[in-house]
């Protein structure tokens, strides 16, 4: 599946999509597939404080458990409720429907330590 | 140390699976998804490559003698083409391997687990020393693992008998399993396994890899060598008391187990069921209010309950069915309810 080119990466396979002072937040198509059938995440609650780089969640497959970092900093405004009864959105989806939380991010100049996507596949490519 | 592929690693390559280390094999997790092969293997036919189990074939005029000391089952039992389960103890009776013995013609077969062979083929030849038995690591042999309620349909002519095993084209097969299914065991010949396996999965069935092989071993509360069974642990503990006949024959750790029997065992393996969605993962801890009470072994998510479910050692005071308990993961506690090891 192609990266999409309208966000930004971390290492630790989560992507970022700001839209002004607001960021939507999940993982990448590589992570959901490393991971397998996603059956549970776990997110922090709205008004949560993250930081850059911070882990605020997990999520678990039949297989494994990750964690989850948070690309920015900022407060959470928002958590994807449907991942609640059907978390394998994230499987089907995650890059659209499968979204964990959004941010109102307190320092958007933060995305300069983040990569653009094809620097993400190039991490991928060994 | 390079790792030991199958005879199908190369099918599995060509189905995309996602293939893994483990116990010394390149072997696949899973081909699509857990969750489907899993519902396959419950609702119709999956099959498996258990081409990493050790077969180790034992004749000789002692091989009885020899089956009686290292197993605590009673070998004498059996009649041709009978299996039983039987667990290799040590002398303070923790498990060497959980193993399988068929009584054949002439000769007695064993399957051991993956990452035991090595240990349990040393221990054999050890323990053999002063008989008449040859030991012989069959590893030109494969077991494709055929199973689920619709797998008789691909075996046909197969006797009905559970445990129990019969030639068919030439082939050694058993209707055995590890799933809590019904199921057949095929051991063939490397240069078979390809046609075999293609001629299956042509036939319906689907192919499986070792994430649902587990998802399902743990629903039906069947013990995996690492988890629930150790060196340190006995198969009183384990609660498999039944494949351990202390009347009818002397066997290594007899004495131990023995001694486990009159003063009491200090932990019992249960099965546990969670109404949260966080997943207890081996060497979770489980409590009793505060008091730190056992250890989960194994945990997954079940695929088929749709809730996560785990197996785990805790004291005899609390292993009783229907106790409320708590396992602490990512230091939050989640309550969970004793139940059979059997979760389904």
């Amino acid at each position: 599946m192609q990266t999409p080119e309208d966000r930004k990466y971390t290492k630790e396979h989560e992507w970022v999509k700001t839209e002004g002072n607001f960021a939507t937040v999940g993982i990448t198509f590589y992570a959901q597939h490393e991971l397998g059938d996603i059956v549970f995440v776990e997110t922090p609650s709205v008004g949560s404080i993250l930081k850059q780089g911070q882990e605020f969640g997990v999520t678990e497959s039949v297989k494994t458990v990750s964690s989850l970092y948070s690309p920015m900093s900022g407060k959470v405004t928002e958590i994807n409720k449907e991942l609640e009864a059907t978390p394998a959105i994230v499987n089907e989806d995650p890059y659209g429907k499968g979204w964990i939380l959004k941010l109102e991010i307190s320092n958007p100049d933060e995305a300069k330590n983040l990569l653009a996507a094809k620097d993400y596949d190039s991490t991928l490519a060994h | 140390m390079p790792l030991n592929q199958t005879p199908l690693y190369e099918e599995h390559v060509k189905l995309t699976a996602k293939i893994v280390p483990f116990a010394g094999w390149e072997m696949p997790v899973l081909y699509k998804s857990i969750i489907d092969e899993h519902n396959a293997v419950r609702s119709s036919v999956g099959i498996f490559d258990a081409g990493h189990m050790g077969v180790i074939d034992i004749w000789g005029s002692d091989s009885l003698i020899f089956l009686l000391k290292i197993g605590t089952n009673n070998a004498a039992k059996l009649g041709e083409n009978e299996i039983q389960y039987s667990i290799l103890c040590n002398e303070q009776g923790g498990a060497i391997d959980d193993i399988l013995v068929y009584r054949l013609k002439n000769k007695f077969r064993i399957v051991a687990n993956a990452s035991n062979t090595e240990k349990v083929l040393k221990h054999f030849e050890s323990t053999a020393k002063s008989l008449k038995v040859s030991i012989h690591h069959q590893k030109d042999l494969h077991i494709l693992s055929l199973q689920g309620p619709k797998s008789h349909e691909l075996v046909k002519n197969f006797t009905n008998k559970k445990n129990t095993c019969q030639k068919m084209d030439g082939l050694l097969v058993s209707r055995t399993g590890y799933t809590g299914e019904d199921g057949f065991e095929l051991f063939a010949p490397k240069e078979k396994c390809v046609q075999i396996w293609n001629n299956l999965i042509n036939r319906g069935a689907i192919p499986c890899g070792l994430g649902a092989r587990d998802t399902l071993r743990l629903e039906a509360g069947l013990p995996l060598y690492g988890h629930e069974y150790n060196e340190e642990t006995t198969p009183l503990e384990v609660g498999y008391g039944w494949a351990v006949k202390f009347d009818d024959h002397d066997f290594i750790g007899k004495k131990a187990l023995l001694k486990q029997t009159q003063e009491g065992l200090k932990k019992k393996l249960v099965g546990l069921k969670f109404h949260d969605k966080a997943i207890p993962r081996q060497g979770v801890k489980i409590y009793s209010g505060d008091k730190e009470i056992g250890v989960v072994t194994s945990g997954t998510f079940s695929p088929s309950l749709k809730i996560p479910v785990a197996l785990g050692f805790v004291t005899p005071e609390f292993a009783k069915i229907g106790n409320i308990v708590e396992a602490e993961i990512r230091d939050k506690k989640f309550q969970a309810v004793v139940s059979s090891k059997k979760l389904l």
